[in-house]
């Protein structure tokens, strides 16, 4: 990694002293680390709106069992460091039983256990924020579902879920806010995300304060229009009641 | 009534909390680096080899390299305090003057020296793979080509590899070696990768004994040195220090003590200054 420094820009004040004071950035595929780290983010968050929609529908359902494996799962999930869980994927799953998902070098092997970890962690959050919504809406409304004669699958997904959905944009924005920093721990297992490189670069270059000043920067960009845009999705979509 | 009794549960919460950090800082303020009569080092204290933090001490040869600069700068044993200087933190707590000076593989190279000064070198490491002893397939550096290697997330040893030692292996990587070692054990790695002295460290433990053996392939030149802030006066009495630890075979017996078991063939002491590339 040693490469000619100031070479470029000479001659320019303005450009030799952006140069030197970005030095360190030189040589580095930062949007392609960001670029793993959206992928992360956005295929985890799909995989645990689903799982987690799953997950609340039978903490509200009618069947015991699914209601105390909903209940089951989402405390125990919830309460386990995500670093735990990611680290298990690999070391547990991958090193120890074998199991690779289909792919056959690390670098896919690692990004699809991470997304597997992900979503099995952020489903639990995502399952108890739907859950608070589905309390919003009215007992009346599935009470005149019932009487219709609408079956329960019927009642959650035409009538409740739809409302329900309607009132946790927030909460579910903070969710996949959090989603979003947390894919740093798949750096963890090996996936070549963001947090990944700042751990290179802060091997190889020795500017604590100004990488990781990037990488807070970046992380920024990413997740502040996810607040700002789905903020007023959810000012939208609400239900005025 | 309930109220008062969850307010009073936090009350002590909060006191044992503040009493806690009281008691931190307190321990902070006799170890001035300053105060005249404490030295403070920075160490790693997870390699085991090089500087392990044990229920017993402080061990490795860092440690053992510690130990004699500090006696030859004045200052006993019990007059070191050991701090944990972590890779990515080992300009930061120089520069801050948090340590006196660092020992842990602590690699000599130009982005560093920008930032802080090296007495050394004291060792020189070459990169190296540690394998199964009863492995066979890999015998030259080419051979990693086809196998799965690992290493510590985002090190020097794991980027030589993407870059240019076996472009083509397949890499994981873990945040320690420790986490790489259950994969070379249950066969899902073939191959540990980094420092010599660092695998030599792990495989001379004594739950690895014979499951483990270096490759002995030299991929890279480590110069192994002790940083202190830029422009100390220490750089040139830890120098002095480092002569006098070759010269009067300390060094020999502190490389025998550590890496022994290893069966890790060093390279001789390094002069002062020769900074191999």
């Amino acid at each position: 990694m040693r490469r000619p420094r100031g070479a470029a820009h000479r001659g320019n004040p303005h450009a030799e002293a952006r140069e030197i004071v970005f030095d360190f950035l030189e040589g580095y595929d930062l949007l392609g680390a960001f670029w793993v780290t959206v992928q992360l983010t956005l295929l985890s968050a799909v995989g645990s709106l689903i799982w987690g929609t799953l997950l609340a529908a039978m903490r509200v359902g009618p069947v015991p069992l699914m209601r105390g494996f909903g209940t089951a799962y989402v405390n125990i999930v919830r309460n386990i460091p995500l670093t735990v869980i990611i680290l298990f994927t690999s070391l547990g799953l991958n090193q120890t039983l074998g199991i690779s998902l289909g792919a056959h070098n690390f670098d896919t092997i690692n990004f699809r256990l991470a997304v597997l970890g992900l979503i099995a962690y952020t489903s639990a959050f995502v399952c108890e924020a739907i859950r608070a919504g589905i309390n919003t809406v009215p007992v009346g409304q599935a009470e005149a579902a019932r009487a219709i004669g609408l079956s329960f699958t019927q009642v959650l997904t035409l009538i409740v879920l739809p409302q329900a959905f309607r009132s946790v944009v927030g909460p579910l924005t903070n969710v996949l806010i959090a989603l979003t920093k947390n894919t740093t721990v798949a750096a963890a297992i090996g996936v070549a995300e963001a947090a990944l490189l700042m751990k290179k670069m802060l091997e190889n270059e020795a500017q604590l304060l100004l990488i990781s000043a990037v990488f807070a920067f970046g992380f920024v960009c990413l997740t502040l229009p996810t607040g700002l845009i789905l903020g007023w999705v959810g000012k939208k979509v609400a239900v005025k009641r | 009534m309930k109220l008062r009794k969850v307010t009073a549960a936090s009350a002590a919460v909060l006191a044992l909390a503040v009493a806690a950090t009281a008691c931190g800082s307190g321990d902070k303020d006799d170890s001035g680096s300053g105060g005249g009569k404490k030295i403070t080092v920075g160490i790693k204290f997870d390699q085991p080899g090089i500087g392990q933090k044990t229920p017993q001490g402080y061990s490795g040869f860092d440690v053992d390299v510690a130990k004699y600069v500090a006696k030859k700068l004045g200052y006993n044993q019990d007059q070191i305090e050991w701090k944990e200087s972590k890779s990515a933190d080992r300009e930061t707590m120089l520069q801050r003057g948090d340590v006196d000076f660092i020992a842990a593989s602590y690699s000599i190279t130009p982005e560093r020296q920008e930032k802080v000064d090296f007495a050394g070198p004291y060792l020189l490491a070459h990169q190296d793979v540690l394998i199964r002893a009863d492995d066979s397939a890999i015998k030259t550096p080419a051979d990693l080509n086809s196998k799965k290697l690992c290493s510590v997330t985002g090190s020097t040893s794991a980027q030589n590899v993407k870059d240019k030692l076996a472009p083509k292996a397949d890499l994981q990587q873990y945040p320690t070696y420790s986490a790489c070692l259950t994969g070379l054990q249950n066969k899902a790695i073939d191959a540990l990768t980094t420092d010599d002295s660092i695998l030599a460290g792990y495989a001379s433990q004594a739950q690895f004994k014979g499951k483990f053996k270096l490759g002995g392939f030299k991929m890279t030149n480590e110069n192994y040195g002790i940083g202190v802030k830029k422009g100390s006066d220490l750089k040139d009495k830890i120098n002095k220090a480092l002569e006098d630890m070759v010269s009067d075979g300390s060094w020999d017996k502190a490389v025998q003590a550590n890496f022994g078991p290893a069966n890790y063939k060093n390279e001789p002491a390094p002069k002062i200054g020769d900074i191999k590339s």
